[in-house]
C-alpha cells in the first residue's frame, strides 16, 4: 500500500463506504514526505449576535470535525480573529483564555497561531503574545519553510519596517527555489481597499517574496474563500467559524451574510492544505462544520 | 481686488450634505467617531476641487477614499486635511482603515461626485 497517497486513500475512504484506517493498520500513513496541515480561521470567540445563533457552539463543532478526520493533519493553524474585540483589557485576556482551552481539545500534535486585528490591533499584540507567543515567526516543516506575518498588531495595518527587514533577512537565508508557504490574517495584497480587506505595506512584503519561485500565502479577515494570484504567488483566503462575510463589491456594506436556519453553518468551514511529496503543489479541501 | 483674494480658494462652511455651488474649493469638516463619520455622505461636484478637513475627538482613526487614492491618519486634538480633485462622477466608498475598536467595521461613507 505504499504507492497509495495520502488523497487516494482518503477518497478510497470517502467513496468505499468501508474503509476505515482503523482497520488497516498502517495504511493511513501517507509517502514519507507527504503531509497535510489544517487551516481554521476568524473563529471571533466572544462574539454573540443573530448572525450566528451558535456562536458558542461552532468552533467546538469544527474541533471535534478535525478530530473526526481520517487521519489527523500535521499540525492545525488559526489564522486570526481568534477572538472578537473588547476594549476590556481583562475581558480580552478571558476570551483569550478560554478560546485556548477549546483548542486544546484538538488531536494534534502541533497547534499554530496567528492574531487578527480583533485580537491585537487594541494592545498591539500584547495579549496574544501572553498567551500563544510572538506575533510574527518561522517554522520548518518537512522541507517547506512556513512564515508567520503580523499584518494586525498596527492598528493601521502594516507590517512595519522592522518585520519587513526581518522577512527580507529571513528569504536571504533560503534558497531561491525554496517551498515556502506564508500565513497572514490579512490579504498581503489589495483584495478590496474599500472595505480595509487589504495591508497597508502589503506590496513591500510581495516585492520580496516575488524573488522566491515557489510561494503560496493563506489568509483569512474576509470570511470567505477567495483564490487570486500576484504574479507566480497564489493568495487563498480561508472561511470563518462565526459567520460568512459578502463577496468583494458586492453590496454597498459589508454586513454579514444573514443566518439561514435552513441552512445552518452555511458558508463556515475549514480547510485542508495537503503539501505533495516532489513537487510544489498544494491540494486544497474545503470542509463544512458539520456534516449535517 | 487683489489677485491674491481673486484666487483664493471659496470656502464654505456648508452643512453635512452640502453640494458645491460653484468654483474654487469646496471645504467640507468632517468628524471622526466611533464608529462613524459625521457626515456619513460628502457631496461634491467632478473637477471642483475638495479639502476635508478632519478631526477625531476620541481615538485615533484613519480616511481612506481608495478610489481617488488618498488617505490620512486622524489623531485626536489635531486637524487632518486632505486635498483632492474628484474627475470621475459616481458613488465611491471612504472608511476608517485604523482599527478603532468594536465596530470598525461598520465605520465607511460614501462620496457622492455629481457632474
Amino acid at each position: 500500500m505504499t504507492e497509495l497517497d495520502r488523497r487516494q486513500f482518503l477518497q478510497l475512504a470517502a467513496f468505499g463506504g468501508a474503509v476505515f484506517s482503523s482497520a488497516l493498520p498502517g495504511v493511513a500513513r501517507a509517502a514519507a514526505d507527504d503531509f497535510y496541515f489544517v487551516q481554521l480561521s476568524d473563529t471571533h470567540w466572544g462574539f454573540e449576535g443573530p448572525e450566528n445563533p451558535d456562536a458558542h457552539g461552532t468552533l467546538p463543532k469544527a474541533i471535534a470535525a478535525v478530530n473526526a478526520l481520517a487521519e489527523q493533519p500535521d499540525f492545525v493553524i488559526f489564522t486570526g480573529d481568534l477572538t472578537h474585540t473588547t476594549e476590556d483589557g481583562r475581558e480580552r485576556r478571558r476570551r483569550l483564555a478560554e478560546f485556548q482551552q477549546q483548542a486544546r481539545a484538538l488531536k494534534v500534535r502541533e497547534v499554530r497561531y496567528i492574531p487578527g486585528e480583533h485580537d491585537a490591533a487594541l494592545d498591539q499584540g500584547k495579549a496574544f503574545s501572553e498567551f500563544f507567543g510572538p506575533t510574527h515567526y518561522v517554522f520548518d516543516h518537512r522541507g517547506v519553510h512556513f512564515i508567520v506575518l503580523d499584518n494586525v498588531s498596527d492598528p493601521a495595518a502594516k507590517l512595519g519596517d522592522a518585520q519587513l527587514a526581518w522577512l527580507q533577512a529571513d528569504l536571504q537565508g533560503q534558497p531561491r527555489d525554496a517551498r515556502i508557504v506564508v500565513f497572514a490574517h490579512r490579504p498581503l495584497f489589495d483584495l478590496y481597499p474599500q472595505w480595509d480587506w487589504a495591508t497597508r505595506d502589503g506590496a513591500q512584503a510581495l516585492e520580496l517574496l516575488q524573488a522566491q519561485t515557489n510561494v503560496v500565502v493563506f489568509y483569512g479577515h474576509i470570511h470567505q474563500e477567495n483564490h487570486h494570484m500576484t504574479g507566480a504567488i497564489a493568495h487563498h483566503s480561508a472561511k470563518s467559524l462565526i459567520f460568512p462575510l459578502p463577496a468583494p463589491g458586492s453590496q454597498p456594506k459589508r454586513t454579514p451574510v444573514a443566518w439561514d436556519p435552513s441552512q445552518p453553518y452555511r458558508g463556515l468551514g475549514f480547510r485542508e492544505v495537503e503539501a505533495e511529496p516532489d513537487t510544489p503543489r498544494y491540494v486544497l479541501s474545503e470542509l463544512p462544520v458539520t456534516r449535517g | 481686488m487683489a489677485v491674491n483674494s481673486l484666487r483664493r480658494a471659496i470656502v464654505i462652511a456648508l452643512p453635512a450634505a452640502a453640494l458645491a455651488q460653484s468654483e474654487g474649493v469646496l471645504e467640507l469638516h468632517v468628524v471622526a467617531r466611533r464608529f462613524r463619520f459625521d457626515p456619513e455622505t460628502l457631496r461634491v461636484r467632478a473637477g471642483v476641487p475638495v479639502l476635508l478637513r478632519l478631526t477625531s475627538p476620541e481615538v485615533p482613526m484613519g480616511f481612506n477614499l481608495p478610489d481617488f487614492g488618498v488617505r490620512t491618519d486622524i489623531v485626536p486634538g489635531k486637524e487632518a486635511q486632505l486635498r483632492f480633485t474628484p474627475q470621475r462622477t459616481g458613488q465611491f466608498t471612504f472608511l476608517c482603515d485604523v482599527f478603532c475598536g468594536n465596530g470598525h467595521e461598520n465605520m465607511s461613507g460614501t462620496l457622492e461626485v455629481h457632474g
